[in-house]
């Protein structure tokens, strides 16, 4: 028998599909009965829609229906019902959608929308966070008091201002941390939006059938959210709303977001419940929908002489644009983990979720820790300065260890919190750490190494639920059937290989149902926050003991013996003390029969299920709270090397050593961390949501907003520490999001040393790095 | 004035078939391809030639099929990524690992390709001058490198990277 299952670097279950073009999509979604949506977006980026006249575009042959935001009293959101689908009134940013064209092809949706005459009468636009939080600042949101709140809980906004989320955390006694520091260092620092770029871009088709049942195709990471969704919106029930989603092809967090599925129901209901597809061009995709916060930050860290620290004051001030979204909860999960992985007795966090005429926010891999932590690890940078003392080892020094208190006072164990000293020890001697930070390479060239830590928890409602059904073939194989949809993480193979390791078979005899339909497939809460292999995989681990019991009660009839003494593996049932004495599972999976006839059993199907336990919601006054069952700790650094005349620089070499608890599948999870340390440098060194004067959004295509590309990859040097989680499958910790985290942070250190000057924004080009080594006023030769 | 529902009815080598499709003289190479003819392998993403995801090959070379009339390939064998049956390059991004999510793929694949057939001997420059027209959000393109080394000469030539 062969058996593959834990620690062997299977290849993904869809590959043959992937590389040979017949992998189906949610764009691939093709019907002769489709009809064709377009949006027609908001020119400004703060301003009262005077009139929309559709006359001429319903001119155009072929334009079935033409929707505007005023025909509907709708307001949506998954935290606080903030959002019309379609702007009524007023537009909040840049790209909006306030109309929706629905037409036989899509060229003449694209071309009648483009006939749509919208008259605005301009407002004063909320241009930053700092006019944003301005005294009689201009507000985003005349009526958030009467908006209603999803999750009471969860979101506390201030009415009459632009402050959409406040979240507090009062660990210990600031003033006595400030007294028992002798070095305090404090700095500013801003981090741009920026955007998800999944190569698929965002999209969805509706249908609403005679019978009221809504048929909703899309592609996102929360088919059950999308779910969830429409049915409060629209009031329907939920066997009404089926969600189909097929493979997803990419969403780092953007796609966690339900926009176009409303959208694009709406446009359903307009023409009789006709199928509409729904497609943003690449522009719409950057502007329309969600993109990924921006944020200032203030930090203060106190520390005594030897490096211990004592006190930290940071106040977060997120862009979470014109909608809450989940950027609220990305404040609030960014509050939660505000020291980053270092005991400090004495926290003081504010973060604040602020309205902005800005593209609005939602989950971005690593739920807005990326940002938080640039401000909390360039700060360290600052600190070792300061005492002089190696910034690694003084990292070191502070890391959370058993017994220690979180900022939201959860007490630590070895199993929660990990291994983050013996992440750095590796990291220390991958990138060569004793040979100093900072060497001169000769003609103006400096190479330099920084370095960040990172850690993160699942920040996931407290009842979040998982399904996993299994069941047998006539030949012995098996089906596995869950709710997670494969976005590209591998988590099908991986939830596979852990069936496979639970009941020692070969993980090619089991197959994954990989499309997801809400109303076959085991629910799942959504695929997001590195948390599928853990809630899934806990699931999949109950519906397999399920299954074996099942199995051993009808084999100890066949096999005329009690069920305790049968064991099941390898596609057999046998005997403990004897294993040449079995049945093979496909004899019995589907009923057993007798010889003469007589049957005994049936269809043998196994059900499993997980539920989160024992998180609970933050205090509103001090923070006290747990959002996830566990953290996944780590250790990242960049070296570059740095042309002081001209201030380019090209990065060498991206590290990241992270505790993952278990290593499932070692080739897939290398390239899930490369993956991240690649976007991490994508967004440390160029990528940014620019807005001009007015809010109008500056970059909007591929070609103005950069991507990493091919070739300009460093060499990735990645590790892994193996510190069990004991209440995951086989230990494992979620590292799906972690590559990208710290990244930008061991950059930033990495060319402040290179440069001598500090750098405390994004994105770090040569031009940035040479304000920065000026000063901000003098930025002309 | 253009008239736009004018349609043509065309005649397209695609994968070694003669296919008729009816176009407007707008459409792109990549729409017919996906609408017409079924093959989705091709992917809309940028539809603005800067992710390569729906590059083709145009009488051998890659092209980006956003980029170029289905009018345009008259005359012109296409190959999409259906076309491509067990080929080396198809193998190695199985075997290193070279896609996540798979959108970027069959883009790359075509691209990857072509550059094999055209430059064997490619080196470490060459690789990445081809190469940079394609996007991959996923990967941080180790995978890709080492998929698209592995079935180039196993000792290029050009030595310039």
């Amino acid at each position: 028998m062969q058996k593959v299952g834990i620690g062997v670097s299977v290849p993904r279950k869809e590959s043959q599909d992937k590389v040979t073009g017949l992998a189906i999509y949610n764009t691939d979604y093709l019907s002769p009965k489709l009809l064709y949506a377009w949006l027609v977006t908001s020119l400004y980026a703060h301003a009262e829609i005077k009139s929309i006249d559709t006359s001429e575009a319903f001119k155009v042959v072929g334009v079935q229906a033409v929707i505007t935001g005023d025909s509907y009293h709708l307001l949506c959101g998954p935290v606080i019902e903030d959002h019309p689908p379609l702007a009524k009134e007023k537009v909040r940013y840049f790209g909006e959608p306030l109309a929706v064209v629905i037409a036989n092809s899509e060229a003449v949706a694209k071309e009648a929308a483009g006939k749509v005459k919208v008259e605005y009468n301009p407002l004063p636009v909320v241009n930053s966070l700092a006019s944003a939080l301005k005294e009689g600042a201009p507000l985003v949101h005349e009526n958030v008091a009467f908006y209603k709140q999803v999750k009471p809980n969860e979101i506390f906004s201030k009415a009459g201002t632009n402050i959409a989320q406040h979240v507090k955390i009062r660990k210990g006694d600031l003033p006595e941390g400030w007294r028992q520091s002798e070095v305090i260092v404090e700095s500013n620092f801003s981090l741009p939006q920026s955007n998800h770029i999944a190569m698929e871009p965002r999209n969805a088709i509706a249908e609403i059938k005679a019978d009221g049942q809504v048929i909703i195709h899309a592609s996102t990471q929360a088919p059950f959210d999308v779910r969830k969704i429409l049915c409060r919106c629209f009031n329907l029930a939920d066997t009404q709303v089926i969600v189909n989603t097929p493979l997803v092809g990419g969403g780092f967090g953007g796609k966690t977001n339900v926009q176009l599925e409303i959208i694009a129901y709406l446009a359903s209901q307009a023409v009789h419940g006709r199928a509409v597809k729904l497609i943003e061009s690449r522009e719409q995709d950057m502007t329309s929908s969600p993109g990924h916060l921006g944020l200032e930050a203030r930090v203060k860290i106190g520390a005594t002489r030897d490096g211990t620290m004592k006190a930290l004051e940071i106040t977060l001030e997120v862009d979470v644009g014109a909608y809450v979204d989940s950027g609220s909860q990305m404040t609030r999960a960014m509050a939660a983990d505000c020291t980053g992985p270092y005991h400090i007795d004495h926290v003081w966090c504010d973060a604040y979720g602020v309205y902005t005429n800005h593209t609005y926010v939602t989950a971005f891999r690593g739920f807005g820790r990326l940002s938080y932590v640039f401000a909390i690890e360039r700060t360290m940078d600052k600190l070792a300065f300061a005492l002089g003392i190696d910034p690694l080892e003084l990292r070191l020094k502070n890391a959370l260890k058993s017994e220690d208190t979180t900022p939201t006072m959860v007490r630590l164990n070895k199993s929660s919190i990990g291994n983050l000293p013996a992440c750095l020890t590796k990291i220390k001697s991958m990138m060569n750490w004793q040979e100093g930070v900072r060497r001169e390479t000769g003609s103006n060239k400096v190479v330099a190494k920084g370095i960040s830590c990172l850690w993160k928890t699942s920040s996931s409602p407290p009842d979040a639920t998982s399904g996993a059904i299994i069941t047998i073939n006539e030949d012995g194989t098996l089906n596995l059937n869950v709710g997670t949809v494969e976005i590209g993480s591998g988590s099908k193979t991986s939830l596979a290989q852990i069936l496979a390791e639970k009941l020692s078979m070969d993980v090619n005899k089991i197959h994954v149902v990989m499309d997801v339909n809400t109303g076959i497939s085991p629910s799942h809460w959504k695929t997001v926050a590195s948390m599928t292999n853990f809630m899934v995989g806990n699931a999949v681990l109950d519906a397999a003991e399920d299954l074996v019991e099942q199995l051993r009660s009808i084999a100890s009839i066949v096999l005329r013996c009690p069920p305790e003494v049968l064991e099941v593996g390898g596609g057999k049932v046998y005997l403990k003390e004897d294993p040449e004495i079995y049945i093979e599972i496909n004899e019995i999976g589907n009923g057993y029969e007798y010889p003469e006839g007589n049957s005994i059993g049936g269809q043998v199907i196994g059900r499993g299920s997980f539920i989160m336990h024992h998180l609970v919601h933050m205090d509103k006054d001090t923070g006290k709270g747990k959002l996830g069952p566990a953290w996944t700790v780590g250790a990242q650094a960049v070296e570059v090397e740095f042309d002081t005349q001209n201030y380019t620089y090209k990065i060498l070499k991206a590290a990241t050593v992270i505790d993952a608890g278990k290593v499932l599948n070692p080739k897939g999870a290398r390239g899930t961390i490369t993956g991240g340390m690649c976007m991490g440098l994508g967004y440390g060194s160029r990528e940014s949501c620019l807005y001009g004067e007015g809010g109008e959004r500056k970059n909007p295509q591929l070609r103005t907003y950069h991507l990493m590309r091919f070739g300009e990859n460093p060499t990735y040097l990645v590790d892994f520490v193996e510190t069990p989680l004991i209440v995951a499958p086989y230990g494992l910790r979620g590292i799906a999001e972690h590559g990208i985290i710290g990244i930008p942070a061991a950059l930033a250190n990495a060319l402040t040393t290179a440069a001598q000057v500090e750098l405390n924004q994004t994105p770090l080009t040569p031009e940035t790095i040479w304000q920065a080594k000026r000063g901000k006023l003098d930025d002309s030769l | 004035m253009v008239n736009l529902v004018k349609m043509d009815l065309i005649e397209l080598a695609v994968n070694g078939e003669k296919r008729l499709v009816m176009a407007r003289p707008a459409d792109t190479l990549l729409h017919v391809l996906r609408e017409q003819l079924g093959l989705t392998g091709s992917k809309p993403s940028c539809k603005n030639g800067d992710c390569g995801a729906c590059t083709v090959l145009i009488d051998g070379q890659p092209i980006k099929s956003c980029l170029m009339l289905a009018v345009e390939a008259l005359g012109h064998e296409i190959t999409t990524i259906e076309g491509l049956k067990d080929s080396p390059i198809q193998r190695a991004f199985i075997d290193k690992f070279a896609f996540q999510c798979g959108y970027c793929t069959s883009g790359f694949i075509m691209n990857c390709h072509a550059l094999s057939v055209i430059h064997p001997d490619a080196g470490d420059e060459t690789i990445r001058e081809w190469l940079q027209s394609n996007l991959c959000r996923c990967t941080g393109y180790e995978e890709i490198t080492e998929a698209i080394k592995s079935v180039l000469a196993q000792e290029p030539k050009e030595n310039n990277g």
